[in-house]
Protein backbone atom coordinates (compact mmCIF):
# COMPACT_ATOMS: atom_id res chain seq x y z
CA UNK A 1 0.00 0.00 0.00
CA UNK A 2 3.30 2.26 -1.01
CA UNK A 3 1.74 5.99 -0.53
CA UNK A 4 -1.19 5.08 0.96
CA UNK A 5 -0.89 6.81 4.42
CA UNK A 6 -0.19 10.67 5.04
CA UNK A 7 2.25 12.29 6.69
CA UNK A 8 2.07 12.91 9.61
CA UNK A 9 1.09 9.43 10.22
CA UNK A 10 3.68 7.70 8.47
CA UNK A 11 5.73 9.34 10.39
CA UNK A 12 4.57 8.89 13.66
CA UNK A 13 4.78 5.10 12.64
CA UNK A 14 8.11 5.42 12.27
CA UNK A 15 9.01 6.95 15.27
CA UNK A 16 7.23 4.29 17.23
CA UNK A 17 8.91 1.30 15.20
CA UNK A 18 12.25 2.66 15.27
CA UNK A 19 13.48 2.81 19.08
CA UNK A 20 11.96 -0.98 19.12
CA UNK A 21 13.74 -1.79 16.18
CA UNK A 22 17.26 -0.44 17.51
CA UNK A 23 16.49 -2.59 21.06
CA UNK A 24 16.00 -5.38 18.90
CA UNK A 25 19.39 -5.20 16.36
CA UNK A 26 21.11 -4.62 20.28
CA UNK A 27 19.00 -7.52 21.53
CA UNK A 28 20.39 -9.41 18.71
CA UNK A 29 23.69 -8.93 18.68
CA UNK A 30 24.04 -9.63 22.33
CA UNK A 31 22.51 -12.99 21.95
CA UNK A 32 24.22 -13.58 19.02
CA UNK A 33 27.60 -13.11 20.10
CA UNK A 34 26.63 -15.06 23.52
CA UNK A 35 25.08 -18.15 21.87
CA UNK A 36 26.04 -18.60 18.32
CA UNK A 37 24.68 -21.52 18.66
CA UNK A 38 21.32 -19.73 18.42
CA UNK A 39 22.11 -18.77 14.53
CA UNK A 40 20.32 -21.74 12.44
CA UNK A 41 17.14 -21.10 14.95
CA UNK A 42 17.26 -17.57 13.95
CA UNK A 43 17.52 -17.90 10.35
CA UNK A 44 14.85 -20.74 10.63
CA UNK A 45 12.75 -18.23 12.41
CA UNK A 46 13.28 -15.27 9.84
CA UNK A 47 12.91 -18.19 7.22
CA UNK A 48 9.54 -18.89 8.50
CA UNK A 49 8.02 -15.16 8.54
CA UNK A 50 9.35 -15.15 4.96
CA UNK A 51 8.02 -18.21 3.41
CA UNK A 52 4.30 -17.35 5.44
CA UNK A 53 3.90 -13.39 4.06
CA UNK A 54 4.65 -14.77 0.58
CA UNK A 55 1.60 -16.97 0.48
CA UNK A 56 -1.60 -15.11 0.16
CA UNK A 57 -4.31 -16.80 0.81
CA UNK A 58 -7.89 -16.87 -0.06
CA UNK A 59 -10.47 -15.90 2.88
CA UNK A 60 -14.35 -16.80 3.25
CA UNK A 61 -14.97 -13.30 2.30
CA UNK A 62 -13.49 -13.86 -1.62
CA UNK A 63 -10.38 -11.77 -0.90
CA UNK A 64 -6.87 -12.89 -0.42
CA UNK A 65 -4.46 -11.86 2.37
CA UNK A 66 -1.77 -13.29 3.46
CA UNK A 67 -0.12 -14.57 6.87
CA UNK A 68 2.77 -13.23 8.75
CA UNK A 69 4.73 -16.08 10.48
CA UNK A 70 6.12 -13.66 13.08
CA UNK A 71 4.31 -16.24 15.59
CA UNK A 72 7.72 -18.31 16.37
CA UNK A 73 10.20 -15.69 16.23
CA UNK A 74 8.44 -13.66 19.30
CA UNK A 75 7.90 -17.17 20.71
CA UNK A 76 11.52 -18.07 20.70
CA UNK A 77 13.35 -14.33 20.44
CA UNK A 78 11.09 -11.98 22.01
CA UNK A 79 9.00 -9.11 20.21
CA UNK A 80 12.17 -7.08 19.37
CA UNK A 81 14.17 -9.73 17.85
CA UNK A 82 10.94 -10.16 16.13
CA UNK A 83 10.11 -6.84 14.99
CA UNK A 84 14.23 -6.85 13.12
CA UNK A 85 13.43 -9.98 11.57
CA UNK A 86 9.74 -8.41 10.22
CA UNK A 87 11.52 -5.57 9.11
CA UNK A 88 13.98 -7.21 6.56
CA UNK A 89 10.87 -9.20 5.19
CA UNK A 90 9.21 -6.32 5.01
CA UNK A 91 11.99 -4.12 3.19
CA UNK A 92 12.40 -7.27 0.93
CA UNK A 93 8.72 -6.97 -0.49
CA UNK A 94 8.56 -3.62 -0.86
CA UNK A 95 11.82 -3.55 -2.82
CA UNK A 96 11.26 -6.38 -5.22
CA UNK A 97 7.41 -6.93 -4.95
CA UNK A 98 5.83 -3.23 -4.55
CA UNK A 99 4.42 -4.69 -1.87
CA UNK A 100 3.23 -3.01 1.52
CA UNK A 101 5.75 0.27 0.76
CA UNK A 102 9.14 1.75 1.94
CA UNK A 103 6.44 4.90 3.28
CA UNK A 104 4.09 2.47 4.93
CA UNK A 105 7.51 0.73 6.32
CA UNK A 106 7.31 2.36 10.16
CA UNK A 107 3.54 1.89 10.02
CA UNK A 108 3.86 -1.89 8.63
CA UNK A 109 6.49 -2.91 10.69
CA UNK A 110 4.94 -1.72 13.66
CA UNK A 111 1.50 -4.06 13.11
CA UNK A 112 3.78 -7.09 11.72
CA UNK A 113 6.83 -6.67 13.34
CA UNK A 114 5.83 -5.13 16.96
CA UNK A 115 1.67 -5.27 17.63
CA UNK A 116 1.56 -8.84 16.69
CA UNK A 117 4.81 -10.43 18.17
CA UNK A 118 3.89 -8.69 21.94
CA UNK A 119 0.50 -10.51 21.46
CA UNK A 120 1.73 -13.57 20.37
CA UNK A 121 4.26 -13.38 23.16
CA UNK A 122 2.14 -12.16 26.09
CA UNK A 123 -0.31 -15.02 25.07
CA UNK A 124 2.60 -17.55 25.13
CA UNK A 125 3.77 -16.81 28.24
CA UNK A 126 0.48 -16.72 29.35
CA UNK A 127 -0.72 -19.87 28.28
CA UNK A 128 2.48 -21.81 29.30
CA UNK A 129 2.10 -20.34 32.80
CA UNK A 130 -1.10 -21.71 32.87
CA UNK A 131 0.15 -25.08 31.85
CA UNK A 132 -2.06 -25.56 29.18
CA UNK A 133 -1.04 -28.16 26.16
CA UNK A 134 2.10 -27.01 24.71
CA UNK A 135 0.85 -26.80 20.89
CA UNK A 136 -2.71 -25.34 21.97
CA UNK A 137 -0.18 -22.33 23.47
CA UNK A 138 1.88 -22.05 20.34
CA UNK A 139 -1.34 -22.15 17.95
CA UNK A 140 -3.72 -19.68 20.24
CA UNK A 141 -0.26 -17.44 20.41
CA UNK A 142 0.64 -17.72 16.39
CA UNK A 143 -2.96 -17.12 15.59
CA UNK A 144 -4.38 -14.41 17.69
CA UNK A 145 -0.74 -12.60 16.93
CA UNK A 146 -1.83 -12.71 13.05
CA UNK A 147 -5.14 -11.16 13.72
CA UNK A 148 -3.64 -8.58 15.97
CA UNK A 149 -1.02 -7.71 13.03
CA UNK A 150 -4.16 -6.89 10.65
CA UNK A 151 -6.71 -5.32 13.62
CA UNK A 152 -3.79 -2.53 14.28
CA UNK A 153 -3.33 -2.00 10.74
CA UNK A 154 -6.76 -1.69 10.19
CA UNK A 155 -6.14 0.79 12.74
CA UNK A 156 -3.41 2.47 11.49
CA UNK A 157 -5.36 3.32 8.33
CA UNK A 158 -8.73 4.35 10.29
CA UNK A 159 -6.43 6.54 12.74
CA UNK A 160 -4.77 8.47 9.60
CA UNK A 161 -8.21 8.96 7.66
CA UNK A 162 -10.48 10.14 10.02
CA UNK A 163 -11.19 13.89 11.51
CA UNK A 164 -13.32 12.83 14.66
CA UNK A 165 -14.03 9.91 16.72
CA UNK A 166 -17.63 9.40 15.01
CA UNK A 167 -15.54 8.86 11.63
CA UNK A 168 -12.93 7.17 13.48
CA UNK A 169 -14.88 4.61 14.41
CA UNK A 170 -17.01 4.19 11.20
CA UNK A 171 -13.65 3.55 9.35
CA UNK A 172 -12.13 1.43 11.76
CA UNK A 173 -15.00 -0.93 10.71
CA UNK A 174 -14.65 -0.41 7.12
CA UNK A 175 -10.81 -1.76 6.95
CA UNK A 176 -11.30 -4.24 9.53
CA UNK A 177 -14.20 -5.57 7.52
CA UNK A 178 -11.19 -5.56 4.81
CA UNK A 179 -9.13 -6.71 6.64
CA UNK A 180 -9.40 -8.81 10.13
CA UNK A 181 -12.39 -10.16 8.67
CA UNK A 182 -10.12 -11.69 5.87
CA UNK A 183 -7.38 -12.76 8.18
CA UNK A 184 -9.58 -14.94 10.28
CA UNK A 185 -9.38 -18.45 8.80
CA UNK A 186 -5.55 -17.65 7.14
CA UNK A 187 -4.63 -16.63 11.40
CA UNK A 188 -5.68 -19.91 11.95
CA UNK A 189 -3.87 -21.75 9.02
CA UNK A 190 -0.65 -19.70 10.16
CA UNK A 191 -1.77 -20.97 13.97
CA UNK A 192 -1.76 -24.43 12.73
CA UNK A 193 1.41 -24.79 10.82
CA UNK A 194 3.27 -22.68 13.73
CA UNK A 195 2.37 -25.93 16.37
CA UNK A 196 3.60 -28.12 13.18
CA UNK A 197 7.18 -26.65 13.05
CA UNK A 198 7.63 -26.32 16.82
CA UNK A 199 6.81 -30.00 17.04
CA UNK A 200 10.08 -31.08 14.79
CA UNK A 201 11.97 -27.93 16.26
CA UNK A 202 11.38 -29.87 19.43
CA UNK A 203 11.89 -33.63 18.06
CA UNK A 204 15.56 -32.34 16.71
CA UNK A 205 16.89 -29.62 19.23
CA UNK A 206 14.95 -29.38 22.07
CA UNK A 207 17.89 -28.21 24.10
CA UNK A 208 18.50 -24.48 22.53
CA UNK A 209 14.66 -23.84 23.73
CA UNK A 210 14.93 -25.29 26.97
CA UNK A 211 18.69 -22.94 27.00
CA UNK A 212 16.91 -19.87 25.95
CA UNK A 213 13.90 -21.15 28.85
CA UNK A 214 11.18 -20.90 26.29
CA UNK A 215 9.90 -24.47 27.65
CA UNK A 216 11.17 -26.19 30.56
CA UNK A 217 12.63 -29.25 30.36
CA UNK A 218 9.62 -31.35 32.06
CA UNK A 219 7.03 -29.78 29.39
CA UNK A 220 9.66 -31.38 26.84
CA UNK A 221 10.25 -34.37 28.55
CA UNK A 222 6.26 -34.25 28.56
CA UNK A 223 6.06 -33.64 25.38
CA UNK A 224 8.60 -36.52 23.69
CA UNK A 225 7.26 -38.59 26.43
CA UNK A 226 3.48 -38.78 25.00
CA UNK A 227 5.44 -38.04 21.26
CA UNK A 228 2.38 -36.41 19.76
CA UNK B 1 6.16 -40.56 17.29
CA UNK B 2 2.17 -40.07 16.97
CA UNK B 3 0.91 -38.35 14.18
CA UNK B 4 -1.64 -36.68 16.10
CA UNK B 5 -0.64 -33.15 15.33
CA UNK B 6 -0.33 -33.46 11.16
CA UNK B 7 -3.86 -35.26 10.93
CA UNK B 8 -5.34 -32.36 12.87
CA UNK B 9 -3.18 -29.72 11.12
CA UNK B 10 -4.18 -32.03 7.81
CA UNK B 11 -8.08 -31.39 9.04
CA UNK B 12 -8.09 -27.48 9.58
CA UNK B 13 -6.61 -27.41 6.12
CA UNK B 14 -9.19 -29.55 4.59
CA UNK B 15 -11.71 -27.58 6.04
CA UNK B 16 -9.93 -24.41 4.68
CA UNK B 17 -9.58 -25.88 1.46
CA UNK B 18 -13.27 -27.27 1.41
CA UNK B 19 -14.51 -24.07 1.94
CA UNK B 20 -12.42 -22.43 -0.76
CA UNK B 21 -13.80 -24.78 -3.37
CA UNK B 22 -17.03 -24.32 -2.27
CA UNK B 23 -16.79 -20.23 -2.16
CA UNK B 24 -14.66 -19.72 -5.25
CA UNK B 25 -17.91 -22.32 -7.22
CA UNK B 26 -21.10 -20.77 -5.34
CA UNK B 27 -20.16 -17.19 -5.97
CA UNK B 28 -18.10 -14.49 -8.08
CA UNK B 29 -15.67 -13.47 -5.85
CA UNK B 30 -12.75 -12.44 -7.41
CA UNK B 31 -9.95 -13.04 -4.81
CA UNK B 32 -8.38 -9.98 -4.90
CA UNK B 33 -5.77 -8.59 -2.61
CA UNK B 34 -7.06 -7.14 0.90
CA UNK B 35 -4.33 -4.17 0.26
CA UNK B 36 -6.33 -3.14 -3.17
CA UNK B 37 -9.44 -3.27 -1.18
CA UNK B 38 -8.56 -0.84 1.20
CA UNK B 39 -6.80 1.37 -1.11
CA UNK B 40 -10.57 1.78 -2.85
CA UNK B 41 -11.86 2.08 0.84
CA UNK B 42 -9.63 5.49 0.96
CA UNK B 43 -10.96 6.52 -2.15
CA UNK B 44 -14.09 6.02 -1.76
CA UNK B 45 -14.16 7.89 1.67
CA UNK B 46 -11.91 10.70 0.34
CA UNK B 47 -14.15 10.90 -1.99
CA UNK B 48 -11.47 10.25 -4.27
CA UNK B 49 -9.66 13.27 -3.84
CA UNK B 50 -6.67 10.99 -1.90
CA UNK B 51 -3.53 11.32 -3.52
CA UNK B 52 -0.91 8.79 -2.76
CA UNK B 53 1.97 10.19 -1.25
CA UNK B 54 4.76 7.88 -2.88
CA UNK B 55 4.26 5.73 -5.69
CA UNK B 56 6.54 1.97 -5.52
CA UNK B 57 9.50 3.27 -7.27
CA UNK B 58 9.90 -0.65 -9.09
CA UNK B 59 7.01 -2.62 -10.07
CA UNK B 60 6.85 -6.34 -10.97
CA UNK B 61 6.62 -5.53 -14.71
CA UNK B 62 3.78 -8.73 -14.83
CA UNK B 63 1.54 -11.08 -12.48
CA UNK B 64 3.90 -13.91 -13.58
CA UNK B 65 6.89 -11.90 -12.61
CA UNK B 66 5.43 -11.44 -9.29
CA UNK B 67 4.39 -14.82 -9.07
CA UNK B 68 7.91 -15.78 -9.76
CA UNK B 69 9.03 -13.41 -7.32
CA UNK B 70 6.63 -14.40 -4.59
CA UNK B 71 7.20 -18.29 -5.48
CA UNK B 72 11.09 -17.90 -5.10
CA UNK B 73 10.88 -16.31 -1.99
CA UNK B 74 8.68 -19.18 -0.65
CA UNK B 75 10.90 -21.15 -1.67
CA UNK B 76 14.28 -19.57 -0.21
CA UNK B 77 12.69 -19.89 2.74
CA UNK B 78 11.43 -23.27 3.17
CA UNK B 79 15.30 -24.42 1.80
CA UNK B 80 16.46 -22.81 4.64
CA UNK B 81 13.85 -24.37 7.36
CA UNK B 82 14.33 -27.70 5.76
CA UNK B 83 18.10 -27.55 5.44
CA UNK B 84 18.12 -27.09 9.27
CA UNK B 85 15.45 -29.68 10.26
CA UNK B 86 17.46 -32.28 8.46
CA UNK B 87 20.99 -31.21 9.62
CA UNK B 88 19.70 -31.48 13.27
CA UNK B 89 18.03 -34.72 12.42
CA UNK B 90 20.84 -36.27 10.94
CA UNK B 91 23.37 -34.75 13.99
CA UNK B 92 21.22 -36.86 16.31
CA UNK B 93 20.63 -39.48 13.93
CA UNK B 94 25.18 -39.59 14.26
CA UNK B 95 25.24 -39.70 18.09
Amino acid sequence: MEGFLPTPWLLLWFAISIPVLAYGIYKLDRLVSKKREILPLLAVAGAFVFVLSSLKLPSVNGSCSHPTGTGMAAIIFGPAISAVLGTIVLLFQALFLAHGGLTTLGANVFSMGIAGPVVAYLIYKAGMKAKLNFFLVVFLAATLGDWTTYVVTSLELALAFSGSTAEFLILFEKFATVFAVTQVPIAIMEGAVTALLFKYVINVKSDILVELKVVEAAVVNKIKGVSL
Amino acid sequence: MSRKLELIVAAIFLIFAAQFLYMSSTTDAEYGGADGEAEEVIMEVTEGKYEPVAEPFWEPPSGEIECLLFGLQAAFGSGIIFYFLGYYRGKNQAT
